[in-house]
């Protein structure tokens, strides 16, 4: 509905009559949303109260805090991670000494997938896009001079996340760090897994309850801790639409609460610590519309849909990182400036915590002085330009709230659909999901290849490209260092006490127990990441993706 | 006698799951008439050359983003060369710094597709079927 003012209607009319007829191709954003030459109170629902209202207060499009980056700035992360926990230390050490407010941890394949570091099958993968991380001891060089009750940490962990949050509860004690003071989020998204990331070890249904046993020791062992952030990042960087995005990660976020409560867990116990990890990409307006549009659906499921009671329920918390898939490896500075545009967009739209992806990403893992300028990035907009003095300032812009209303409704009707078809699990397994999202990505690769969509340096504006002077490198030697500190563990731990907690860990699995506590205890005697993955593939089974997903 | 189409093994080794490139590649040359094996992801080495092999394909194209490119790419080609399958193509895309170019061509990579815009990777392939049918005919 949209105001009612004649006046002004015969006038734009008029207006549109001599511009834009016949004159200007229709745009669209990023998405397929078809963008009007001209925006005006026209456009405008009127109900500021009921869409809008005050930041702090339901249904949040302004923001989940009142004051936003008055009270607080975002957290200030730079996902990161290479090598060994040796190398990976320093790097954190040297980002916190630059102005990061909380780790953000890369691990490398192996260690995602749950392979050791001295597996022969996998052993080139070591340390490659992240750190290598086997045993207790390595977890405990990670966070070496780093203090677990002064820092939040964000893992991006997905099958194994039992076995990462029980490492860094035992760093927390060993560092004498109670449980209960721990902050931090690990990923723990695994639907997003089978059909965007691709780091799935175990089939849905195990690897669902598990996710249930961290949520139900989180409640009671580590109330601070954040044990899920749901992923619509991942859906877009595999091609999807900004509504797929969202809707997608809510669909999957619900999948994770319909699991929490089948187990008697009550909403408003848990619903405040599910997080999100958007993408924020280049079409500038539509991302900030999606920030605010996600708030407003994601209050209305908890509160509708839920019945959520406590408004810390209602509040969608999301972390998210400049877009991946955005970056050139061409000319590889334009992607500073990729990267401020999208930090920019996710500022206005009212980010709690974010990453900057750096320029020299194209090619390969961030070198430190590419990771710092990503972090400057974040700095110069939060303490140069004036953004965070005002709360939401494109609110009531005739452009960003007429976006804002039509995504909230593409995603609403976006969920409707998948739950038509007979919801998330079984769309991620007959393919229809993966499909979908393959259509967006072709039509993304065309539009670049015919040169509809511009991508500055690859389809206009090309140079004859060199190779980046400097671009990180990966040394092998690093993997014997890996391999010969694993050796050391497991020559110096005792093994009848790994045997021991790796049985009480099968058995557990094998009753249905909630597995946490076991594999605290096999992660304290030292057992490796992969004799800890290889019982629970023994009693879960594996997953092996569908094939029709052309 | 029609002609047979290019076929065509893409494959993701290792343990990488970033499957947005090769699966754009593969729907991409099924849609330019090839016919096209998708490996699917965490792809042994073995089980690849075993596709490789078993399903007689001409040309192997190799998605990699987890770093190990080189080492694992000629790790394909020798046990391509050890089942007897020399005969096989293998181009390499994905992630892929200049600098190593020359390592994987060095290597026997006959084309390394990073970069490289979608219509340009189909013509590729579509250069390697004209190829093989001109080799064919007069081999007959």
């Amino acid at each position: 509905m949209s105001l009612n003012d004649p006046k002004l209607a015969a006038q734009f009319a008029e207006w549109e009559k001599a511009n834009v007829d016949g004159k200007v191709e229709p745009a669209t954003t990023a998405s397929g949303i078809p963008v009007k030459p001209l925006y005006t109170p026209l456009d405008l629902n009127g109900d500021y109260s009921g869409k809008l209202g005050m930041p702090g207060e339901y249904p949040y499009t302004r923001g989940v805090y009142p004051l936003m980056y008055q009270s607080k700035l975002w957290t200030m992360r730079q996902y990161s991670g290479y090598a060994t926990a040796k190398e990976s230390n320093e790097r954190y050490k040297l980002l916190f000494e630059q102005g990061v407010t909380g780790l953000s941890v890369a691990f490398d394949l192996p260690t995602q997938m749950g392979y050791d570091s001295d597996d022969s099958e996998i052993e080139e993968e070591v340390g490659r896009v992240g750190v290598a991380i086997d045993t207790l001891a390595d977890m405990e060089l990670l966070f070496e001079g780093i203090p677990l009750d002064k820092i939040s940490t964000s893992f991006t962990i997905n099958a194994i996340t039992p076995i990462i949050l029980a490492m860094y509860v035992a760093v927390g004690e060993k560092q004498g760090v109670s449980p209960e003071k721990l902050t931090g989020t690990t990923q723990n998204d695994i639907l997003k897994e089978y059909f965007a990331r691709g780091a799935f070890i175990f089939p849905p249904v195990p690897a669902l309850k598990m996710i249930g046993d961290t949520y139900e020791y989180c409640s009671t062992k580590v109330p601070k801790f954040v044990p899920v952030s749901v992923c619509g990042y991942h859906i877009r960087e595999t091609g999807s639409n900004a509504v797929q995005e969202i809707a997608y990660a809510f669909l999957n976020a619900m999948v994770y609460i319909d699991n929490a409560l089948e187990r008697g867990l009550d909403i408003d116990k848990f619903a405040p610590r599910i997080s999100f990890n958007l993408s924020s990409n280049m079409d500038f307006f539509e991302e900030v519309a999606k920030f605010r549009a996600a708030r407003r659906v994601w209050a209305r499921i908890l509160k509708e849909r839920y019945g959520a009671k406590d408004p810390r329920s209602w509040k969608f918390l999301f972390f998210a990182g400049t877009a991946g898939s955005t970056l050139t490896a061409q000319q590889p500075d334009n992607n500073i400036i990729r990267g401020t545009l999208e930090t920019l967009a996710l500022v206005l739209g009212g980010c709690q915590s974010l990453t900057v992806n750096t320029k020299d990403e194209g090619h390969t893992i961030p070198t430190a002085e590419a990771m710092l300028t990503a972090l400057r990035t974040q700095q110069i907009i939060a303490y140069e330009s004036g953004i965070t003095n005002t709360v939401d300032p494109l609110a009531g812009s005739y452009y960003v709230e007429s976006l804002t209303d039509v995504l909230e409704e593409k995603i609403v009707a976006q969920m409707d659909e998948i739950e038509v078809r007979g919801g998330m699990v079984k769309s991620i397994e007959d393919g229809y999901i993966q499909r979908s999202i393959l259509k967006e990505a072709m039509k993304i690769a065309r539009d670049i290849d015919s040169g509809r969509r511009i991508v500055i340096g690859v389809n206009r504006f090309q140079v004859e490209e060199e190779q980046p002077v400097h671009l990180h490198t990966w040394e092998s030697d690093k993997v014997r260092d890996q391999q010969e500190r694993l050796a050391k563990v497991k020559n110096s731990r005792n093994q009848a006490d790994v045997n021991r907690t790796l049985d009480v860990l099968r058995q557990a699995a094998l009753a249905g127990e909630n597995i946490m506590e076991p594999i605290l205890e096999a992660v304290k005697a030292y057992a490796t990441v992969g004799e800890m993955t290889k019982v629970l593939k023994e009693v879960y089974g594996t997953f092996r993706e569908p094939r029709d997903v052309f | 006698m029609a002609k047979r189409p290019l076929k065509v093994l893409i494959g993701k080794p290792g343990l990488d799951g970033h499957d947005r490139g090769a699966k754009i590649v593969s729907r991409a040359l099924m849609d330019a008439g090839m016919e096209v094996i998708y490996s699917g992801l965490h792809c042994s080495l073995d089980n690849l050359v075993n596709m490789a092999v078993d399903e007689d394909v001409d040309i192997v194209g190799l998605s990699f983003l987890n770093g190990a490119h080189i080492s694992q790419t000629k790790k394909i080609i020798n046990m391509l060369c050890e089942r007897g399958a020399a005969d096989i193509a293998v181009a390499v895309g994905g992630n892929i710094p200049l600098a190593d170019f020359e390592e994987l061509e060095k290597i026997g990579v006959i084309e390394v597709l990073a970069n490289t815009p979608l219509s340009e990777v189909v013509a590729f392939f579509v250069s390697v079927a004209e190829k093989r049918e001109v080799s064919e005919a007069s081999n007959k």
